[in-house]
């Protein structure tokens, strides 16, 4: 029978967690995503022994989630932008250890101390990098409450196929807002030694979580490593949702919240007449960009919205190689853009072909 | 030269022969080959890391506890302590061994867990993790190695730096005015309850060496009681930044440093708690 | 009290010619060689014959190079006393 709750988006993810067998939670309280660390120190101890630890900072979280993923448990944490700025350098050692664990971005507006509200303006610090070296993170990004919870079991089981750490990228809206959410049935805590763990010394020589390899030749095996893992990962793990994309004559690119946004907008745009459709990437790496290109051949134009300015536009335009404009329209600091505004762009960008 | 070598070991193994005390029925003391791999270790001659990982090795041996200890190794000289000390061990970032070592200890509470750093380590950039570590009482072993100096990055002002002392980056001493005064970090941990065991010692004399031993074993052993963070001091040298050959850092060591940073425990635990568990 | 026969073995090859050894030791039994290894140190000697195996040089090598003997190891009891007297903290006894 279905289990279904009317849940903010990050009680959705930390209920999602305790009921995908999370071992631990290591946090620091920002807004908007407190609610994370309040819904698991209030719940998850008692109904699954999880452990719950609220850190001294940002720094301190990102660095006992690195410690613990290093036994081979199901670890997280979850943040927002500042916080997660913070954290940029656990999260490039965590990369280059190869550590299974979860990431959440509960995204608000920036640069700097920037607002509380919701934002997508670390589309490039969460998929290109980040933190420094060569490194990649599974980035998924949610669209609605139901995927907020979703995503959980999925994050984990991809972090731990890869060993590598996913992101999951939301934003203070999705975080904030009420929907009903089917909720996932409670999967039973579980450890396996994965050979690579650290929990005490087996037969043989003890094991190593290190990202340190001081031969510039060691480095490069290593990097050659992960490189092949993140080309497995792009042949492997791309998501997208493409809505009314078949037979449009426009497509409107768009992630996370702002997709659902746009999806509306294409509605307003069909009831006018004009074929419109969206195309979501849910992994914003691996981007589907293949995809999105085969799209491309078959329209005339995209427009590309985003609560910043102008990030995910750079990965569109990769796509699509110049067979098509890409016009890009996006809001900052925490505003979010509404359905008539985007239809409004939109008329506006392909005014010859529009009207 | 070729001929003086093989007298000369022609003369060492005359002695062996000569000797019959060297059997395995006269052996009392041998590096704990078990924990402690034969790997010859990157420190420069006379450093105290040396002798603090034998004496982790020793310690974790004759406690038998090699498959249930993960040890944290920091970002400073003992970076590579993992490729001496044959456990699981963590590399943290810098500063960050703590966390990371708490990190282990709430997912493994059962196992014996210890993080190793430096002053620099420890008592700049990790402050934070320091103290929020000690505070909360991680039933973890943070074992300090206080050499007043950064090492690795070739012997620039530490935290621990003693005042008109030299480093690259106090090239006319450590000016107190400017520069701030040494920071006491095992006097401070000592003053938050969370702490159960805070020691200072020192590897620099064969009786220190076994004090710190004791200390480590002691630290080992209430670790299992779960009442709150052992915090061991090692004072030791660096020979290479101090500009002294070994020998004369120790005894520099014992001029300067100690009067600074004296031996002894700072925090013994509690009698009656102790029997209570 | 009549004197303990000791003896050390060095392993040459990784000492790194620190000389805290040649300090530690209260019977001035170490030298400096004059020989240097594959490192090239100048790696630490025995030249006296009138070592105890009181441990101390081993307690203080960094590198570990130091094996020690002692001669009145048949008695295991009277090993345990006399590592007692010469430090609080016992020393591996092997059998």
């Amino acid at each position: 029978m279905k289990e279904l709750k009317l849940m903010k988006g990050n009680e959705a993810l930390a209920e999602a967690a305790i009921r995908a067998g999370c071992d631990a939670y290591f946090g620091y309280p920002i807004t908007p995503q407190s609610e994370v660390l309040e819904y698991l120190s209030r719940e998850a101890n008692s109904r699954t022994g999880m452990t719950v630890l609220q850190a001294e900072s940002e720094i301190a979280s990102i660095n006992m989630v690195y410690g613990a993923a290093g036994t081979g448990k199901r670890v997280m944490t979850s943040s927002s932008s500042p916080g997660m700025s913070l954290m940029q350098e656990g999260i490039s050692y965590i990369a280059c250890a190869e550590l299974p664990c979860l990431l959440v971005n509960v995204n608000r507006g920036g640069p700097g101390l920037g607002t509380i509200q919701p934002g997508q303006s670390d589309y490039f610090q969460s998929v290109k990098g980040g933190g420094h070296g060569d490194y990649k993170l599974i980035v998924l990004a949610p669209s609605t409450v139901q995927e907020m919870s979703d995503f959980v079991g999925l994050s984990f089981d991809l972090a731990f196929k890869y060993r590598n750490p996913v992101l999951i990228l939301t934003d203070g809206a999705l975080g904030q807002m009420m929907e009903k959410v089917e909720l996932q049935p409670q999967k039973t805590r579980h450890f396996e030694d994965l050979g690579w763990t650290t929990t005490g010394r087996k037969n043989g020589n003890g094991r190593v979580i290190t990202s340190l390899h001081l031969k510039a030749d060691e480095m490069e095996i290593l990097n050659n490593h992960l490189q092949a893992k993140y080309r497995e990962i792009e042949k492997n793990e791309i998501r997208f949702e493409a809505t009314d994309c078949d037979d449009a004559d426009y497509i409107i690119t768009a992630f996370g919240l702002v997709a659902r946004i746009c999806q509306k907008a294409a509605e307003m745009a069909r009831a006018k007449g004009i074929k419109v459709g969206v195309f979501r990437p849910i992994s914003l790496f691996p981007f589907p960009y293949a995809q999105l290109k085969e799209y491309a051949g078959k329209v005339k134009g995209i427009l590309d919205v985003e609560m910043n300015a102008g990030q995910m536009v750079e990965d569109v335009r990769l796509s699509v190689e110049g067979a098509v404009p890409v016009y890009f329209h996006g809001r900052m600091g925490g505003v979010v853009p509404s359905p008539e505004e985007v239809l409004e762009k939109l008329e506006e960008k392909f005014a010859g072909g529009v009207k | 030269m070729n001929e003086k070598t093989m007298l000369d070991d022609q003369h060492y193994e005359n002695m062996i022969a000569e000797e019959s005390v060297c059997n395995a029925e006269n052996l009392v003391y041998e590096k704990p080959s078990k924990v402690l791999y034969d790997t010859p270790m990157h420190y420069c001659p006379g450093c105290g890391h040396g002798v603090v990982h034998r004496l982790l090795a020793e310690v974790i041996e004759e406690l038998g506890i090699t498959s249930d200890i993960i040890g944290v190794a920091p970002v400073g000289c003992s970076v590579l302590a993992y490729n001496y000390l044959n456990i699981d061990m963590s590399e943290a970032a810098h500063g960050r061994a703590s966390a990371v070592a708490t990190g282990i200890k709430r997912v493994l509470p059962e196992k014996y867990v210890f993080s190793y750093q430096g002053d620099g380590d420890l008592a700049a950039i990790g402050t934070g993790e320091t103290i929020h570590t000690c505070n909360r009482g991680e039933n973890i072993l943070i074992l300090f190695i206080n050499n007043g100096i950064y090492g690795m990055t070739g012997g620039q002002m530490a935290p621990t730096t003693l005042p008109n002392m030299k480093s690259t980056t106090s090239p006319f001493g450590r000016d107190v005015e400017t520069m701030g005064s040494p920071l006491k970090i095992t006097e401070l941990v000592a003053q938050l309850p969370g702490t159960y065991y805070v020691t200072r010692q020192s590897v620099h004399k064969p009786v220190n060496v076994r004090k710190t031993k004791k200390a480590i074993l002691k630290a080992f052993e209430y670790q299992k009681l779960k009442k709150g963070t052992c915090f061991i001091e090692v004072v030791s040298n660096c020979p290479s930044n101090w500009k002294m050959n070994p020998v004369e850092s120790n005894k520099w060591l014992d001029e300067n440093m100690l009067p600074f940073y004296p031996l002894g425990d700072i925090k013994v635990p509690d009698k009656n708690l102790q029997t209570d568990d | 009290m009549a004197k303990v026969k000791g003896d050390i073995v060095i392993d040459i090859e990784k000492c790194k010619g620190c000389e805290l050894c040649m300090d530690a030791c209260p019977q001035d039994s170490l030298e400096r060689s004059k020989q240097v290894n594959k490192k090239g140190y100048l790696y630490i000697v025995k030249v006296e014959d009138n070592c105890t195996g009181c441990t101390n040089c081993a307690l203080v090598c960094p590198d570990g190079v130091i094996t020690v003997y002692r001669q009145t190891a048949k008695n295991k009891e009277q090993i345990a006393k006399i590592t007692n007297v010469t430090g609080d903290i016992t020393v591996t006894v092997k059998e």
